[in-house]
């Protein structure tokens, strides 16, 4: 258990450093987002409404972990085959899983920057105060959030592995995730036969409990549900990893060449 | 001759090789799915915040898509070769040097106008929007001003990527920029005087305007300055991208980086 700890947060803290260093996926995971939520924020401005601002303000602040997420997630094993360093990977006696899991949760982190950054552009560029019920409820919420975007993130590097241009469909991914997380706008609002596909992605229940916390109710619900969505994705998620990865071994297709 | 066929097969080949569009796994998540769903994004923000309506931000964000290959074709067309190690022999050539970078910016400008058509069209069809069937031909003309003057902003991306490595970013924050103060989701009377009189200088801001009033059943004269001064800015960020190419160059000769970056 320590080693497996231990080979976890060393893991983590390394691809955290990479990724910070990085301008493409720390800087711009962070601005790109933000100046969409910008874009959103000045088109909710013009119905001088605190109380649409209040909801935008919210789920601008949430958005952009789906960024440092989605779209980097999807290619990260591409990029390790880019470096030549997938079939090291592979061949290590640690699971590509337990490397996998904790440079997602460095994924979630820069998304973490992004909150924040978020927060405080909202605060002193838009004079948006959120107003928040409860506080501690509010960070558990966004941290729910990172650890099951991180589960996500999961399973969609897994699922792109044989995807050779996988950046391509991560960067796709971006918009629709905006779009379906009921960041800013209501899940409601969408198609009827779409809102099932909101339902099935973690973050939308992250969302909700993040709103929950924010206007005094009670986030437990959403939570949950968002803990075990998330948890269906990291089990599926695992189990294909080693089935991808099995077959790649066999068919000797890991280096897609 | 010899500058003519740079101009048009040495701009083709050029752009074929570095782009890979034939790829379908590029193309259709890149320039089909991501406009349409910035379009479907906007509208929905703008029905929910109940504020303009669905041609609005159909034409904006749609328009706003086409920047993303006019800005980062350009731009490759200085990265790419330098990730290509072709960059030295590019510049060595004795081949002109306005044919050579004019000449690739051309299937760029057919590039965006693409994008940006693929975009009007889903808004059509997804939101039924209306746009009078009489609109179409000046719309069709506005967009392939604008994919030009998004270009010509391309070309001057691509020179300042001799001096900067991350093009990607580069690309990515110019077309932040243009998002947040183009008009592309607030008119530009209802954004801040600073942030419209930037706009004013940007390529984009005055083809929406333009495509706008033709959608609402403007004409051509009706638009004609508009176009005007899209088509002046075009001119002047590619005039400004060719003197800093020439610029850069020459400081990447005299310097040897031409590969430091």
């Amino acid at each position: 258990m320590k080693a497996l700890l231990h080979q976890q947060w060393v893991c983590y803290r390394l691809q955290l450093k990479v990724l910070s260093t990085s301008l493409f996926d720390g800087l711009l995971a962070v601005f790109f987002p933000l100046m969409f939520a910008t874009a959103a924020l000045m088109v909710y401005r013009l119905a001088d409404d605190p109380e649409a601002m209040q909801y935008v303000g919210l789920g601008a602040v949430i958005m952009g972990m789906w960024t440092c997420q989605g779209v980097i997630a999807a290619s990260l094993l591409t990029r390790e085959r880019w470096a030549g360093t997938l079939e090291l990977l592979v061949a290590a006696p640690t699971s590509l899983s337990k490397i996998l899991m904790p440079t997602t949760l460095a994924l979630s982190t820069i998304g973490l920057y992004c909150v924040v950054a978020t927060f405080l552009w909202e605060r002193w560029v838009f004079d948006l105060r959120l107003e928040v019920a409860s506080w501690p409820l509010f960070l558990v919420s966004v941290l729910m959030a990172a650890v099951t975007l991180a589960m996500l993130g999961f399973l969609l590097s897994v699922t792109a592995v044989r995807y050779r241009t996988s950046w391509a469909l991560g960067a796709a991914l971006e918009y629709p995730g905006w779009l379906l997380c009921g960041f800013v706008i209501p899940v409601a609002s969408l198609p009827a036969w779409i809102q099932p596909l909101s339902w099935a992605i973690p973050t939308t229940w992250a969302m909700a409990a993040v709103r929950s916390s924010a206007n005094g109710g009670s986030p437990w619900g959403d939570l949950g549900t968002c803990l075990a969505v998330g948890a269906v994705y990291a089990a599926l998620a695992t189990w294909l990893g080693r089935r991808l990865v099995d077959s790649a071994r066999r068919n000797a297709t890991l280096a897609l060449t | 001759v010899t500058s003519v066929r740079i101009f048009f097969i040495g701009g083709l080949i050029s752009y074929r090789a570095m782009f890979g569009w034939l790829s379908p796994w590029i193309l259709f998540p890149s320039l089909v799915v991501s406009p349409i769903c910035q379009i479907l994004l906007f509208a929905y923000i703008g029905r929910a915040a109940g504020v303009g309506d669905d041609e609005f931000y159909v034409i904006g964000n749609a328009l706003n898509y086409a920047a993303i290959p006019c800005l980062f074709a350009m731009g490759s067309t200085i990265g790419g070769e330098r990730e290509s190690q072709t960059l030295g022999i590019v510049l060595t050539s004795p081949a002109r040097r306005i044919p050579l970078f004019l000449g690739r910016s051309l299937p760029v400008i057919a590039n965006g106008w693409g994008v940006a058509m693929v975009g009007i069209v889903a808004g059509v069809v997804l939101l039924d929007v209306h746009i009078p069937a009489s609109a179409w031909p000046v719309l069709l003309l506005t967009v392939v001003v604008t994919s030009a003057s998004c270009t010509g902003l391309g070309l001057f991306m691509g020179a300042v990527a001799l001096r900067v490595r991350e093009v990607a970013v580069l690309g990515n924050v110019i077309f932040c920029v243009l998002l947040v103060f183009c008009g592309v989701n607030v008119a530009l009377v209802d954004l801040p005087a600073w942030m419209a009189a930037v706009g004013e200088w940007l390529p984009l801001t005055h083809g929406i305007q333009a495509a706008r009033e033709v959608a609402g059943g403007g004409s051509l004269r009706s638009v004609s300055g508009l176009l005007m001064r899209e088509v002046g800015l075009g001119v002047l960020y590619t005039a400004l991208g060719l003197v800093l190419l020439r610029y850069f160059e020459d400081e990447s000769r005299r310097h040897a980086t031409l590969e430091r970056v």
